[in-house]
């Protein structure tokens, strides 16, 4: 059990690192572009607003973080 | 692959591991100079032994049953949490919200913890000297296999990315065994800084492009093509230049208002 549990604690570390907060805004940004995708929005248009969300959910992430 | 596509993988696997070798080497000569090299060797041979058959199997695994799109997809998210994670860190230490990461402070604690543990003998070898150096060059090491392999196989040139990083372990090795000492003068905090713009470029890239595997399942394409590399790695380098200047008046404007 001690293993498994140290492989999860350094996948997570690994992975997720010291701010869960950027994993969050990463995956959300690209789910949102999945959907514009999904939903018929162009291909070219979903790569660039999926960009400037991954920017924008770095920059919320970040004030956030700074402002606790 | 285009010529500025092989130097961007050249260079950016290349900085990446030289950092987390730094790292290793930082944690293998506190072990080695205050428990013995005998162990501290052992322990650091192991490690790589371990990360080999890691690479491979983790190599294999991911380039035979992951198509194009979904292997871009996933390698893609992955490296874009990992480098704004790093740019986090870069953006905190330069805006002077965070300490700066500091080799010497590190070797001292880890000089410290070592001279305190106590004596423990396994197979002939000081168990804390083993594992201390095994678990910071595996866990370093993962960190570079990750990178290689990822920015390998999106770019289609495994061994470059493989030969890059091996180029940085052998630089840092050499200068370890010139100076026996944490390689302080090394601007870590600053390699640190373009690592993560460069790898939170490329994830950005990758992990768009990725998501054409719910798109009839190719590749999404960027406008200009591989020619979008260095816009993104302006508009991260820009953005993070913003945040420098304004988070410590985020910080400042907080505590007159707590």
């Amino acid at each position: 059990m001690s293993i498994v549990r140290a492989i999860g604690r350094f996948a997570y570390d690994f992975v997720i690192g010291d701010d869960w907060k950027i994993a969050a805004a990463v995956v959300s940004a690209l789910l949102v572009g999945a959907l514009l995708l999904v939903a018929g929005v162009p291909a070219v248009a979903v790569v660039l607003v999926t960009a400037g969300l991954v920017a924008a959910a770095f920059t919320a992430a970040m004030v956030i973080d700074v402002r606790r | 692959m285009a010529h500025h596509a092989v130097w961007g993988l050249v260079l950016a696997t290349f900085v990446a591991a030289f950092v987390e070798f730094v790292e290793a080497l930082t944690i293998v000569l506190a072990m080695g100079l205050t428990r013995g090299w005998r162990s501290a060797l052992a322990g650091t041979g192991a490690a790589l032994v371990a990360l080999a058959g890691f690479t491979a199997v983790v190599g294999y695994a991911l380039a035979t049953w992951l198509p194009r799109s979904a292997l871009q997809l996933v390698v893609g998210v992955l490296l874009l949490i990992f480098g704004l994670q790093w740019l986090r860190k870069a953006i905190l230490r330069s805006a002077g919200l965070k300490a700066q990461h500091d080799e010497t402070q590190e070797y001292r604690e880890q000089t410290q913890a070592a001279r305190a543990a106590g004596e423990q003998r396994r197979f002939g070898l000081d168990w804390f000297g083993f594992v201390v150096s095994f678990k910071g060059v595996f866990l370093e090491g993962v960190e570079v296999v990750f990178i290689v392999i990822t920015f390998g196989l999106n770019a289609g040139n495994v061994p470059v990315a493989a030969a890059s990083a091996l180029v940085a372990g052998l630089v840092v090795a050499a200068a370890g065994v010139v100076a026996s000492r944490p390689l302080s003068a090394v601007p870590e905090n600053t390699l640190k800084y373009a690592v993560g713009l460069l790898l939170a470029t490329y994830g950005t890239f990758w992990s768009v492009e990725g998501l054409g595997v719910l798109h009839g399942g190719r590749s999404l394409e960027w406008p200009g093509g591989d020619l979008a590399l260095p816009v993104i790695l302006a508009g991260w380098l820009v953005l993070s230049r913003i945040l420098v200047t304004v988070l410590p008046k985020v910080r400042a404007r907080e505590k007159v208002g707590a």
